[in-house]
């Protein structure tokens, strides 16, 4: 239900469920918070990366309902009840690294990190449509996220790897 | 850069959206996508006391056909429009202009009513828009009750990020009209880097007759004017069109725009970048003319109101709720 | 000594906290820290006459508002000259808040403490400074003119000029047979990590601590000076740098305004306060670089043989100078590049503007120096009709005329001398890798098709592991784990693996067992920072100087446990041994033990060091006098001068002349840095730097309008490549080692980036006839470019 206008104030807090990596989560925020903020300082989750604030870095990337999205771009309380993704989810149970992220350091795909988790998310939800990409659908999904480490050319070697790893994956 | 406070609200029916935005007036904005509107709260060029979350609102999420157009509900995303292969069928045009927008990132979340709302006159949609003839439906509440129109494209852009849409209205659909039988199309877009807003686009249809030879063409721009412009290209597609053609089509395109210069590119040469890609466009545009477009089958409006029904894989953000 | 690790492309030890979404970057802790905002001037220059809290403070969550009048004792001053030289006359700093004026968009009046960055930005936005503006200086060309004063008592907006000569340039102009001149010029752009800057400090009064955690390069920079400013004992400051998300250059410049004022405010209030830098106060706060125009005169000889040149610039430092002239000393000294120069002669001014303040940015003057010579190169084999190639092969110092000595002062203070190198045979393995000979057939074909298809290549030496110093100390604990600590930073170079890959190799041991600290005050408080492509020389040096140590006195030990000759013993994964009898060892942690006598054993194999385990020699006390308890040992890597790598890249590119649009097609890069320590490493940054020269010299580039506003302070508007702005590199590797380290290696940290613009800018130029003598370059730029060139 909406709040009343003449009531309601921005600083009412509003409590926002979601089920991040499987887990239920909550926190009671201020409608202007936004989901990275939320992810990051109200639920802990750091992983996910704050780098513009404008939507082209893609370093806040997470996947919403298995989609990516960014996350800076977001309101926690639009997402209220949501599925997310982050990169913390990405690990097996016992902490061991995932395909994805075995491929990125394999292939020397990150340097800093800083840009990182938003491009495995990425790379995860393409193998997860498209599990022998073609080159131009690399550039599709991976193309407008920001990294001024690598030059990009690993990260390009890590998803083709990642490919690899993740068909020889027993599913 | 942190947004500023705001009340949020998230209304459950057009009503209740309609009535906020009677009570708030020019207090409120609407939110869908907020891939345009949280750049601009983060950087507080815009501090709305009140923000109108319009993602729960049942019934604005169709995507079909009617009366010769597709159909787009308010809270349609770009990247449904991608997937949703029969509408690609029935409207090439609309799907490859979406397919320009930004990164499949920003498209997961952008709205099709958005960007129209926004008008920014850098975005595909708007141009589109006005090419087609199209327009969209605003819902307003006065007098105690729903009130309707239609405003037609050529009436909704007022300027650069402006419309001529009330502060109590809400865009509820747009309606983008297929093209007829022998009508090509094209779009053609130059940026800086992959996804960025161009430096010059255009999106231009083109119709020949039964022997292939062109009798009409209309082009709208991107980037060149404070809102799209659209130039009728019929005049200089005389000749035959194509290559013979080409001088007289550059240099009607470049004397109907008055672009202006800032830090990407000059007038100058947005003008004449606007011309090249008008030329290239019609070769493109000429070549699928000839062979053929096909307007959508009855059957397949039928199908396409199925998949407007929200199902648990969208991402809609909730619509229910 | 076999070595198992250097040379090999290990993994790196920092991925696995970093792809686990796990790495510690500096806004990931301090959750409950206070937040802070910064009222930071809208005028490129001004009067500032007052500041007005009153409709700020009713601001629920509001803690603090400060301005200059609030800083006490030596946080009013100006902040530190960090690099004086005598030809800087006139350096200026700028105060850690604003007083009475402000010479950049950006520059800080007031810090706002609040609940968090929310509520801190709304207080920001409510308080009212009262500006007078003043006429601002934008752009070299009004630096120069100086109808206006960037700071009114310096004359002429000149901080600094210096000449520096080898030889007699004007004399040997004079009687050159051919001579050619010419103006050239680039861009003002910035380093721009994709994480900004960052402080969080808080005071700890039980132990009497002021700890900071700070995005920088330098974490013993920072140190010394928040010490000195705030009066505290060295011992009282501990500077700890987090996880960095790439640095660039930016994060060495030091103390920022930021870096004093958070952990101020956090004694002050005896809370702990966090900054986390936005990114348009990155654009408008961090420094930028790159901004220069150069005045060339080159004397030459009908063979193309370089006979004489004189090089006038004048570089934007901004509004200040706390890095001094080291960014025009560095474009001066680096220019010459690998050629047999007799008589160059260069003079620079340093001049101030109303625009942020530049220190270096990966590359750090040499990318302008390099586009001067090579376009020069370019010039000369235009003039003459000469293939690019040949001019510059005729021109190369050989392998056998080194040391080469320059007779100037490098950006070190210490002479500029070329150490080593083959230049020739890395133009050779690059002509080969970038198909240069076979290239004009690849060229016409093209134009067969109607495409315009061009190439162009430059070359660059650089002076890279600059001193004064760096060091290291490596630790056996009494667990077999071998700690190593050195003081200088990481951005993400993967230094935790290549300093771990030097010990494991000298001590014999696996190199999963060997952790690395970087950058921590508290565990090495000696050093300088991590810049200059130097911290693999460096560091690198350091640790393996402690760890020979380490292993000597291993063996040492060691020999007198096993009865053995220390000549007869070697270490093999872990494990001290005679050479051919493996079962007579000692594991590295037993010797450990052994080197620190106990009088009590705090664990059963503790029980080895104690009285009465084994019978001393009743003459040599427990711990002799020229020993120390400990199987760990510090040292010291101090080079004589700096040592230098060198490259050359090659570009293919395409242009549309109907739209002025640039595709590389191909870009090869033949790269000498010495012996390589991790392979996969290097190439990685060589990767990122070649991107950052492909953006440096078609996308980036920041636009001040004529009042000194920046019009481009978002990620919308500068460009930043993505994938697919980014060519994939051929990688071609020479290796000259280095006579001046014990590992003999050179950096590679900045090389990508150096021969950018000088090679796009070749290849262009070859693609459709028209001169580029200004970088970057984009579409309209070079559709008009071509236009003038048509009409001509």
């Amino acid at each position: 239900m909406s709040p009343n206008p003449r009531t309601s104030s921005p600083a009412d807090l509003h409590e926002v469920v979601v089920t991040v990596n499987g887990v239920t989560r909550s926190a009671r925020v201020p409608a202007r918070r936004l989901l990275s903020d939320m992810l990051r300082h109200d639920l802990r989750l750091t992983g996910t990366h704050v780098g513009c604030e404008h939507g082209v870095c893609g370093a806040c990337t997470v996947l919403l309902e298995g989609e990516p999205i960014r996350s800076c771009l977001t309101f926690a309380v639009m997402v209220d009840g949501a599925r997310i993704t982050t990169v913390e989810g990405l690990a097996g149970p016992d902490g061991e690294l995932g395909p994805v992220q075995r491929a990125f350091r394999e292939c020397h795909g990150l340097q800093c990190g800083f840009c990182t988790p938003g491009f495995l998310l990425l790379t995860t939800e393409l193998l997860s449509r498209s599990p022998e990409p073609a080159d131009d659908e690399i550039v599709d999904a991976l193309g407008g996220n920001l990294c001024r480490c690598t030059g990009y050319v690993n990260i390009v070697r890590s998803v083709r790897r990642a490919a690899e790893l993740a068909r020889e994956q027993p599913s | 850069m942190k947004p500023p406070p705001f009340v949020y609200h998230r209304p459950a029916s057009v009503e209740e959206a309609t009535r906020l935005l009677a009570e708030l007036r020019d207090e409120a904005k609407i939110v869908a996508g907020g891939q345009s509107l949280v750049p601009l709260l983060n950087f507080r060029l815009a501090a709305p006391a009140h923000l109108v979350d319009i993602n729960g609102i049942t019934g604005l999420d169709r995507l079909g056909w009617a009366d010769g157009a597709v159909e787009v509900g308010a809270t349609v995303r770009h990247s449904r429009l991608l997937r949703e292969r029969e509408v690609a069928a029935a409207h090439p045009l609309l799907v490859e202009a979406t397919g320009w927008i930004a990164h499949p990132v920003i498209r997961n979340r952008g709205t099709v009513c958005g960007s129209l709302a926004h008008a920014d006159p850098a975005a595909e949609l708007p141009a589109v828009l006005a090419l087609l003839d199209g327009g969209v439906e605003a819902v307003s509440w006065r007098g105690g009750s729903q009130a309707s129109r239609r405003v037609p494209a050529a009436e909704l852009f007022a300027g650069p990020l402006q419309t001529t849409l009330e502060v109590d209205e809400l865009v509820v659909a747009a309606y983008f009209p297929t093209l007829a039988a022998g009508t090509g199309w094209a779009v053609e877009e130059l940026a800086r880097r992959h996804g960025d807003y161009a430096l010059a686009g255009i999106v231009l249809t083109v119709t020949v007759d039964g022997e292939g030879k062109p009798t009409s063409g209309r082009a709208a721009y991107l980037s060149c004017a404070p809102t799209p412009v659209v130039v009728d290209i019929g005049p200089a597609l005389g000749g035959g069109g194509g290559g013979a053609g080409s001088a007289t089509v550059y240099d009607l395109v470049a004397s109907s725009l008055d672009p202006t210069d800032d830090i990407h590119a000059t007038a100058v040469y947005r003008r004449h970048l606007a011309a090249t890609l008008t030329v290239r466009a019609l070769d493109r545009a000429l070549s699928r003319a000839r062979t053929g477009t096909q307007p959508p089958q009855p059957e397949l409006a039928a199908v396409s109101d199925a998949m407007a029904a929200p199902t648990a894989a969208s991402s809609d953000g909730g619509a229910e709720r | 000594m076999t070595t198992q690790w250097f040379g090999e492309a290990v993994e790196r030890r920092e991925d696995r906290r970093l792809l686990a979404g796990a790495g510690r970057f500096l806004d990931d802790a301090g959750h409950d820290a206070l937040g802070v905002a910064f009222v930071r001037s809208p005028h490129a220059h001004a009067r500032v006459i007052g500041v007005d809290v009153a409709d700020a403070l009713d601001i629920d969550g509001l803690v603090a508002i400060y301005t200059w009048d609030d800083l006490p004792g030596r946080l009013a001053d100006p902040l530190p000259l960090l690099i004086p030289h005598p030809d800087l006359t006139q350096p200026r700093t700028q105060y850690a808040l604003a007083r009475g004026e402000v010479n950049h968009v950006g520059e800080p009046v007031a810090m706002v403490v609040a609940a968090d960055r929310y509520i801190a930005e709304d207080v920001a936005e409510r308080v009212v400074v009262d500006y007078e503006p003043l006429p601002a200086v934008v752009g070299i060309g009004a630096a120069r003119a100086a109808e206006h004063l960037v700071h009114p008592d310096v004359p002429g907006n000149v901080a600094a000029v210096t000449t520096q000569e080898l030889g007699d340039a004007r004399t040997a102009l004079a009687a050159a047979p051919r001579v050619l001149e010419f103006d050239l010029a680039m861009e003002r752009s910035l380093s721009s990590p994709l994480e900004g800057r960052g402080v969080h400090a808080r005071w700890d009064p039980d132990d009497q601590r002021l700890r900071i955690r700070t995005s920088t390069q330098t974490s013993t920079g920072v140190r010394a000076a928040v010490a000195n400013i705030f009066g505290l004992p060295d011992v009282a400051v501990e500077v700890v740098t987090p996880d960095v998300g790439g640095g660039f250059g930016t994060k060495v410049v030091h103390p920022y305004p930021e870096e004093v004022l958070v952990p101020w405010a956090a004694r002050t209030l005896g809370r702990e306060v966090k900054w986390v830098e936005d990114r348009y106060e990155h654009f408008v706060s961090a420094t930028h670089e790159r901004g220069q125009e150069h005045h060339v005169r080159v004397g030459f000889d009908d063979d193309g043989t370089i006979l004489g040149m004189e090089v006038e610039f004048w570089h934007d430092t901004g509004a200040y100078t706390p890095y001094g002239i080291v960014l025009p000393i560095i474009t001066a000294t680096q220019l010459p590049g690998p050629y047999r120069h007799r008589h160059y002669r260069v003079t620079f001014t340093s001049l101030y503007t109303n625009t942020v303040t530049c220190t270096p940015y990966r590359g750090a003057g040499r990318p302008q120096g390099c586009f001067v010579m090579e376009r020069t190169m370019d010039r000369i084999a235009e003039e003459l009709g000469l293939d690019r190639a040949e001019v510059r092969a005729r021109n190369l110092i050989g392998p056998d005329e080194f040391p080469y000595d320059f007779d100037m002062v490098f950006q070190d203070g210490r002479p500029l001398i070329y150490d080593s190198g083959n230049y020739p045979a890395v133009l050779e393995r690059l002509r080969d890798l970038v198909g240069w000979d076979g290239f004009g057939a690849e060229r016409d074909a093209a134009a067969a098709e109607g495409r315009h298809l061009g190439i162009g290549l430059a070359c660059y030496v650089e002076g890279t592991g600059v001193g004064p110093y760096e060091g290291a100390h490596v630790h056996v604990e009494t667990n077999g784990r071998v700690m190593v600590a050195t003081g200088l930073t990481s951005q993400g170079q993967g230094h935790e693996t290549v300093f771990a890959q030097i010990v494991a190799d000298e001590l014999g041991v696996d190199v999963g067992n060997v952790f690395v600290t970087t950058g921590d005050t508290r565990r090495f408080p000696y050093a300088v920072g991590t810049y200059a492509s130097r911290a693999a020389v460096m560091s690198g040096n350091a640790v393996a100087l402690a760890a020979r140590q380490v292993r000597a006195k291993a063996i040492r030990i060691a020999a007198e446990a096993l009865e053995a000759a220390p000549d007869d013993l070697d270490i093999e994964s872990g494990v001290v041994h005679v050479r051919g009898a493996p079962s007579r060892g000692i594991p590295l942690a037993q010797v450990a033990v052994l080197s620190n006598p106990l009088r009590y054993a705090f664990s059963k194999e503790a029980q080895a060091a104690t009285q009465f385990a084994a019978p001393p020699d009743p003459d040599v006390p427990p711990v002799p006098d020229d020993e120390e308890p400990g199987l760990e040992a510090r040292d010291y890597y101090s080079p004589v001068r700096s040592t230098f790598a060198s490259g050359m890249h090659a570009a293919v590119v395409e242009v549309d002349p109907d739209t002025g649009n640039v595709d590389v097609l191909r870009y090869a890069v033949v790269h000498d840095c010495g012996p390589l320590i991790n392979p996969m490493i290097v190439e990685g940054q060589i990767h990122g730097g070649v991107a950052q020269g492909v953006a440096g010299a078609l996308y980036e580039r920041l636009a001040y309008d004529g009042a000194g506003n920046l019009t481009n302070a978002s990620f919308m508007d500068f460009l930043m490549p993505y994938l697919s702005e980014v060519p994939t590199p051929v990688v071609g590797h020479v290796e000259t080692p280095s006579p001046l380290n014990p590992l003999g290696i050179k950096g590679a940290g900045e090389a990508g980036v150096i021969p950018g613009s000088a090679c796009l800018a070749a290849a262009i130029e070859d693609a459709v006839g028209v001169r580029i003598d200004r970088m970057p370059v984009s579409p309209p730029e070079l559709w008009a470019l071509l236009g003038e060139g048509a009409a001509s």
